[in-house]
């Protein structure tokens, strides 16, 4: 199977060595993604670095333009290009820059390596094609099998995320699945190769809660069983709450501020963190009678056309000091591995 | 005691399904399948269920936008389904609507003046000079400035853009606003901030208020009374205290603990239910629930349950109720009426 995944048995070592947790399979380093229109330069993804570690799910949180997604893009080489790029950073993939491999390599890693699910399972799964037909395509392209073996491994895909009876619904169409079945056949499409990295943009923001739980539930399992590295991209703090081990916070194209999950819940250092952390509305505050009123982040995300000079949060910032309006902060390291992007924090800050 | 602003009563929205050349009706959609409920003036009620449950179907059914079945809904005594299109559009008036989706809602082509006009047009309030004041003052009150009235909406973010959406729905001095979904299409921060506005909103103007939302927490900030259906039907209705410290149906409890926490440390194995909501062309027999309620019992799948009524105008439809209390009128008859007492709404 790992001569299959990779072209080179040297690819193959290095695979079997990173399986052991804690060396980052995927590092992300000041990757600036930008998009270029006539209206001026975008810059969605403007330096942001994070690394995955296998059998940990890293949680991107942000708000809608932040650059979560684009960031997910650039790793999968799917930018639209013209108007977007990826004008600088590396994206290391067992040692291997992402960034320099041409198309043809890059699809042997697509998939296989890393593979990626979508918010709206059915806008990625194409109508025209049975569930089945579209899994095994995975299996034939990545590892050679022949029609029939191919299907017969989506249908163990297919019972491995769970589907009631997976020999009948291997030769459905997506339209005859729900939402949430058509998520599972997205996740067994992804999983079918068994990548060292799942890229999960948004997987169960278009999901009722009650599936949304069953999904959670799957990915979680699945993780555990592949020893993968997770990527869960979400505007959803509970969802990180519930999944993540390690948590990255971005705004406006920068990461803010990045740690431990529960280091990152009980001392939140960011004050746009903390304010996100403050308006969501939590199950059963309000009967426990505390705040009567949620909190609310003034105003909205600046245009990424027209960034603030200082840094980018400092018109909505509730602790906004002369300084934060000129000059931008860098990412600081605090302690345990926390890092945060804020002059409140950074050190000669009580300038 | 005082009239309900609104009463629903046993209604059901069945769509027809026609097949065939001759469009011969070959089944129903059981979309709302007789729901009773009342709306007090000034009052808050959130009705939450999974997609496909019906609640968005209620809410349209109540401003007669969708025809109904059976069942009756009365505004302030009368019923409105003996009544001709005047009739109807006078009372609309004061039942506004205020959607999900703040970039389909709002007509791109038309200004923010034009869209807050256009409902004074129709009902020939506020002409003359009292327009401009009255556009200006919507906008004020939604947190705009007056000096963005002649903007289109595609020069707004999507927060905005629901700011005017309420706008266009307080246009009229509405008495009772519908608000489908109206924060699940916003980022967090700004659901905060419209939330809060509806609160206030809510209190300036004493209105009434539908919330209709899959969202349990966001419903539990805003509502005084919470409705929860499920495949067309009230499984469960009470105030928003009592629902969140006491929940009765076994579907309320598997909803609240779907939700995730933002709480790292309450990362606790939740009750998860299995599969997904069965189709409502062809509901269960018995309690709906059935098919995936984690305490079901043998009676489930063979008899509807009655809707159970609790000491505090707390209601639910689950058999495990009945059977409490079906044991205890065995031993003691007399006990039977004890959960009805006193809870006269």
């Amino acid at each position: 199977m790992c001569a299959n995944r990779f072209l080179t048995p040297t690819f193959c070592i290095g695979a079997a060595v990173n399986k052991n947790r804690s060396e980052p399979v995927l590092s992300i380093d000041s990757l600036k993604t930008h998009f270029f229109s006539r209206k001026g330069v975008a810059r969605a993804v403007d330096g942001v670095s994070f690394d995955l570690t296998p059998g940990e799910v890293t949680g991107i949180v942000g708000e809608s333009g932040c650059g979560k997604s684009v960031t997910a893009l650039s790793v999968m080489g799917l930018v639209p290009n013209p108007p977007g790029r990826v004008v600088d950073g590396r994206i290391l993939f067992h040692g291997k820059n992402l960034l320099d491999l041409d198309i043809k390599a890059l699809r042997k890693i697509r998939g296989a390596g890393i593979a990626m699910i979508f918010q709206e399972p059915m806008t990625s799964l194409n109508p025209v094609y049975t569930i089945g037909n579209q899994i095994s395509e995975m299996f034939r392209l990545h590892k050679g099998y022949d029609k029939k073996q191919a299907l017969a491994a989506a249908v163990d895909m297919l019972e491995r995320v769970q589907i009631p009876s997976p020999g009948k619904r291997v030769n459905e169409y997506p339209h005859q699945l729900s939402g949430g079945m058509r998520q599972r056949a997205m996740i067994a499409m992804a999983m079918s190769c068994d990548p060292e990295i799942l890229i999960a943009d948004e997987p169960t923001t278009a999901l009722d809660v009650t599936v949304q739980a069953q999904i959670l539930d799957l990915m979680h399992r699945l993780k555990d069983d592949f020893s993968t590295a997770i990527q869960l991209i979400t505007h959803d703090l509970g969802v990180i709450a519930e999944m993540a081990d390690q948590v990255v916070v971005m705004y406006a194209g920068q990461v803010v501020e990045k740690a431990r999950t529960r280091e990152l819940f009980q001392h939140t250092l960011h004050p746009y963190t903390r304010g996100l952390l403050a308006s969501i509305p939590v199950l059963g505050h309000r009967t426990r009678g505390m705040d009567e009123d949620l909190v609310e982040i003034k105003g909205m995300i600046p245009s990424l056309h027209n960034l603030p000079s200082g840094c980018r949060f400092s018109n909505r910032c509730p602790q906004v000091m002369e300084k934060c309006k000129n000059l931008l902060p860098e990412l600081t390291d605090m302690y345990g591995g926390h890092q945060v992007r804020c002059w409140l924090h950074t050190k000669g800050a009580s300038a | 005691m005082k009239t309900p602003l609104a009463a629903v009563t046993d209604l059901k929205v069945h769509f027809p399904i026609k097949k065939g050349i001759l469009a011969r009706t070959v089944g129903h959609v059981y979309a709302v399948d007789g729901i009773s409920f009342d709306i007090m003036p000034g009052e808050t009620i959130g009705i939450v269920g999974e997609s496909g449950c019906g609640k968005t179907t209620a809410g349209m059914a109540m401003v007669q936008l969708t025809p109904i079945t059976s069942g009756t809904v009365q505004w302030k005594g009368t019923d409105m389904a003996g009544m001709n299109r005047s009739g109807l559009r006078a009372l609309r008036r004061e039942m506004q609507l205020i959607f999900q989706d703040p970039y389909s809602s709002l007509n791109p082509r038309m200004t923010v003046r034009q869209i807050l006009s256009d409902p004074m047009d129709v009902h020939d309030m506020f002409t003359g000079r009292q327009r401009k004041e009255r556009i200006d003052f919507l906008l004020d009150t939604v947190g705009l400035s007056p000096g963005q009235a002649d903007l289109y909406p595609h020069e707004f973010s999507g927060g905005q853009r629901q700011r005017i959406g309420i706008a266009r729905a307080l246009a009229l001095d509405p008495t009772l606003i519908i608000g489908d979904e109206p924060v699940s299409a916003l980022d967090v921060s700004i659901q905060a901030q419209i939330i809060n506005l509806l609160k206030r909103l809510k209190r300036d103007f004493n209105l009434s208020l539908i919330i209709i939302s899959h969202d349990l927490a966001v419903v539990e900030y805003i509502c005084d009374r919470i409705i929860v259906m499920y495949l067309g039907k009230i499984v469960e209705a009470a105030d928003y205290a009592s629902l969140y410290k006491d929940p009765k149906h076994p579907y309320t409890k598997t909803l609240m603990s779907a939700i995730p926490v933002p709480d790292p440390e309450r990362r606790t194995r939740r009750l998860i239910l299995k599969g997904d909501v069965p189709s409502p062309i062809n509901p269960p027999g018995g309690c709906r629930f059935h098919t995936r309620c984690p305490d079901r019992m043998d009676i489930c799948d063979k008899q509807e349950p009655a809707m159970q009524r609790f000491n505090d105008g707390h209601t639910a439809a689950c058999h495990l109720y009945n059977t409490i209390y079906a044991d205890d009128c065995h031993a003691t008859p007399n006990h039977v009426s004890t959960p009805t007492k006193g809870d006269n709404p």
